[in-house]
């Protein structure tokens, strides 16, 4: 009896220990898996845990994570901000447009595209705050309105250097050098890392990111505390597209130009990346760091299928499957 | 039910209970909160599967690992938390008949719409309740979303039904309606009740065997004419427990808040007039319904007045929302404790901390995590919450504990006027009395307490002043020492 007994207690606190670090487990594991999978005999090297490999998965990951973090942001006040990919896009056009267009300065085309985000959280946060639309609901028809928005802009077309303006006339303007590291390794990981820590500080460590937390678990327990909830929610999704503007400056760096909806396909792998890091370290709530892992663990997959040769167009078949056993170890124990 | 046992993370929720009870029968189980009464209840309704131990039904050991394991034997639960089982958008009728209209289609694929109303109709008939079908449940009051599914849960023949804190949201005319169906249920329909209850008077009128359990085991159990109140008081508590009301003797100072003919804009509450002093306790009585609630919240800035004005000190303040209200140094412990006055998904830390977190945090806007938790260390010492430590999840704390969480939030801001929307509902005599005394003391400081409850001895026993509410006016204003549970009982039921 008491063998059973200290079994089911060894199971239990080895399921609280998953719960908490499973999704690490799980990074660790597929390490494992494709380094061995990915054994070059050869030349006897293991070219998945190569630094130059390793440094190529932070790299692809880094635009994602930023985007993420955007989300998680929007889901510590319990909302979601589906606009998100389509505000990288506007931000992606903003950027290049006010560069080749309008001959911006670096700071100026940089503060000229936050500006845009700024009024992008401001329109979510009026959909959701004043006009009472549920969250989810209200960004969806942002990330139509965004996205149409920043094709009308860019007449449907994409921007580049050396391209003619939508009424014909030349231009000259150039992509700051400065602006094209930001896409390049180092300076692409340095902001994601940055953006993460930032968010983690504010969040965890601020009156304003607690306030967002409790404002998320319980809006009228918190606006008969004195809260002011619509004034946090209204914060939330500022942050959530400055954030996301980022992101599409990034973007924009790396490609070196504005392409049509150049954002779009980073919003699903976002919210995966997101709602994995929920349970990291046991938090059971959206978190910077661990959306970051989130983030790590989708980028791992990708790179470790494509490295074993799995076509390209059967990696999401993988990636959707770990996503479902990642989420699943997380809302199993929930019940 | 012998020997279950279960063990939730961190707690052994019950250890080795055996309990028995029987068809035709009325058997109060009780103990205070966190004894394990409810837990016991959700084994036996299937709520949980990992119990060890055995049930027996009719000398046959049945097995029961999931809701539909105890429908299939007869055994039906209506649990306190009426809004949880209900589904808010569909009709009285459809709430009722939801079982067979789930699992009991078979090939059928069309729902036969008259025959759905006319069923639940006949059900409704048979506990004489009088609801129409058609209205949605989102629309009923509390009372009523009980009786539906009251009705629900007799639609199909059953053996035995366990009634959670049934009475918690009714007025007196309805608890005597619903102890008239539960005898009917017992005596003429042979159906086994068990019913679980804080309000010792009931039990003792309704039931006629009562159970005690303490710590996830069973203390005793006793035929109701062989006992009394008291005794059944220290067998939950586990120690002698003397007065249950105690009002300390406080100075009364100057008036510093009043409220003049107040309305909302809903018409939730109608003229309401009152002031407060300082060190001073009013109550506010009335039956479920009279607006007690709206009222609290009314003058809290939670409910948009159309007009009348509040005064602070003697001055005209305008409270046009929560935010403004704690500002102007007001603090509410609202009625529904997890949905409005406790943040159940944080820490005990956070919620302590939460509406006056600028106390904590620098300039800057940093938190300052050591003041944070030493503050929460102290309140949890002080109002001697149970809890393994700060960090625990709210959700996690038993009612009453989450009530001193709710009260504890207040007190370090510097708020002078506390509204209490029944501060003791479903929360233990132990815990009780820690409330009244916390209460209490708050007066003896100088705050200014305004206190809101259906029950009548709690309201006689610490308030000074009483104001009584009907149909959501405030009918009659009564200086506490000078009157008596009739009188207001009187005035509560619309008696002029």
């Amino acid at each position: 009896m008491s063998f059973t007994k200290n079994q089911s207690s060894f199971l239990s606190s080895l399921g609280a220990f998953l719960t908490k670090w499973g999704t690490l487990v799980t990074i660790l594991g597929l390490v494992i898996f494709f380094t061995i999978m990915t054994y070059n005999k050869d030349f006897d090297i293991y070219p998945f845990i190569q630094p130059s490999n390793i440094i190529h998965v932070f790299r692809s990951i880094s635009i994602v994570t930023v985007i993420a973090i955007a989300i998680t942001i929007s889901l510590t006040v319990d909302g979601l901000d589906l606009s998100v990919g389509s505000m990288a896009t506007f931000a992606d056009s903003i950027v290049i447009s006010a560069f080749v267009w309008y001959e911006f300065g670096l700071w100026a085309a940089i503060l000229f595209t936050l500006f845009g985000a700024v009024l992008v959280g401001l329109a979510n946060a009026f959909l959701i705050v004043k006009l009472r639309i549920p969250d989810l609901l209200a960004t969806l028809s942002m990330l139509f309105i965004v996205e149409g928005v920043a094709l009308t802009y860019t007449g449907g077309g994409s921007i580049s250097e050396g391209m003619p303006r939508l009424d014909g006339t030349p231009t000259a303007g150039k992509l700051p050098a400065v602006f094209k590291e930001i896409g390049l390794v180092p300076m692409i990981i340095v902001i994601m890392v940055v953006v993460v820590i930032l968010t983690h500080i504010f969040l965890t460590y601020t009156k304003h990111g607690r306030y967002m937390y409790v404002v998320g678990g319980n809006k009228e327990a918190a606006r008969l505390s004195g809260i002011a909830v619509d004034k946090y929610r209204t914060l939330a999704y500022i942050l959530s597209a400055l954030i996301a503007g980022i992101g599409g400056m990034m973007l924009a760096s790396k490609v070196g130009s504005s392409q049509v909806n150049a954002g779009a396909g980073y919003l699903m792998p976002a919210v995966a990346a997101a709602y994995i890091g929920f349970s990291f370290g046991g938090n059971g709530k959206p978190n910077a760091i661990g959306t970051l892992v989130g983030s790590i663990l989708m980028g791992i997959l990708d790179n470790g299928l494509v490295m074993m040769s799995v076509p390209y167009y059967s990696v999401n078949i993988f990636k959707g499957g770990v996503l479902a056993i990642a989420l699943a170890s997380n809302y199993l124990r929930k019940k | 039910m012998k020997n279950i046992e279960i063990e939730f993370p961190g707690v052994k929720a019950l250890k080795g209970v055996d309990f028995t009870f029987h068809t035709g029968s009325i058997h109060a189980l009780i103990g205070a909160n966190g004894a394990g009464k409810f837990t016991l209840m959700k084994v036996l309704v299937g709520a949980y599967n990992h119990y060890t131990g055995v049930i027996h039904l009719d000398g046959q050991p049945i097995e029961i690992r999931n809701p539909r394991d105890a429908k299939e034997h007869g055994i039906e639960i209506v649990y306190q938390e009426v809004d949880t089982a209900l589904i808010p958008y569909l009709s009285v009728a459809e709430n009722i008949m939801i079982d067979i209209m789930v699992n009991k289609m078979k090939n059928k694929h069309f729902i036969q719409w008259d025959k759905i109303y006319k069923d639940a109709k006949k059900v409704l008939d048979r506990i004489n309740v009088s609801i129409d079908t058609r209205l949605l449940a989102q629309d009923l009051t509390l009372a009523q979303k009980q009786m539906v599914l009251i009705a629900r849960a007799l639609v199909e023949e059953q053996k035995f039904l366990v009634l959670d804190e049934p009475t918690a949201p009714l007025s007196q005319t309805e608890t005597e309606e619903l102890f008239r169906i539960v005898k009917d249920l017992a005596y003429n329909h042979n159906v086994g009740i068990i019913f679980i209850s804080h309000r010792l008077p009931e039990i003792f009128d309704l039931c006629e065997v009562v159970t005690i359990i303490r710590d996830g085991k069973i203390v005793s159990e006793h035929k109701v004419a062989e006992t009394n109140q008291t005794e059944v008081i220290n067998e939950m508590l586990g120690h002698r427990f003397e007065e249950t009301f105690p009002k300390t003797i406080t100075e009364i100072k100057d008036k510093i808040f009043e409220a003049r003919d107040i309305s909302t804009n809903d018409h939730e509450v109608n003229d309401a007039s009152l002031y407060v002093r300082a060190g001073e306790i009013i109550g506010i009585a009335g039956l479920v319904g009279a607006g007690k609630t709206e009222l609290s919240k009314a003058l809290f800035g939670a409910l948009p007045l159309s007009k009348g004005e509040i005064l602070i000190n003697n001055h005209k303040t305008a409270i046009k929302n929560p935010r403004s209200a704690v500002k102007s140094g007001l603090a509410l412990v609202p009625e529904e404790r997890r949905k409005e006055g406790v943040f159940v998904e944080e820490p005990v830390y956070a919620n302590l901390s939460a509406s006056h977190l600028n106390a904590f945090a620098n300039p800057m806007g940093f938190l300052l995590w050591y003041k944070e938790r030493k503050h929460a260390e102290n309140m949890v010492n002080t109002l001697s919450i149970k809890t393994p430590s700060i960090y625990q999840k709210v959700a996690f704390l038993s009612g009453g504990n989450q009530q001193k969480v709710a009260v504890g939030k207040w007190l370090s801001t510097n708020a002078d006027i506390f509204i209490f929307d029944e501060p003791t509902k479903g929360v233990d005599v132990g815990a009780k009395h820690e409330i009244f005394e916390l209460i209490g003391k708050l007066a003896k400081n100088g705050k200014a307490i305004i206190y809101a409850s259906c029950e009548l001895p709690e309201i006689l026993g610490i308030s000074d002043r009483t104001y009584v509410m009907y149909d959501r006016k405030i009918v009659k204003e009564l200086v506490t020492a000078e009157t008596n549970e009739a009188e207001i009982l009187y005035y509560s039921a619309g008696g002029k």
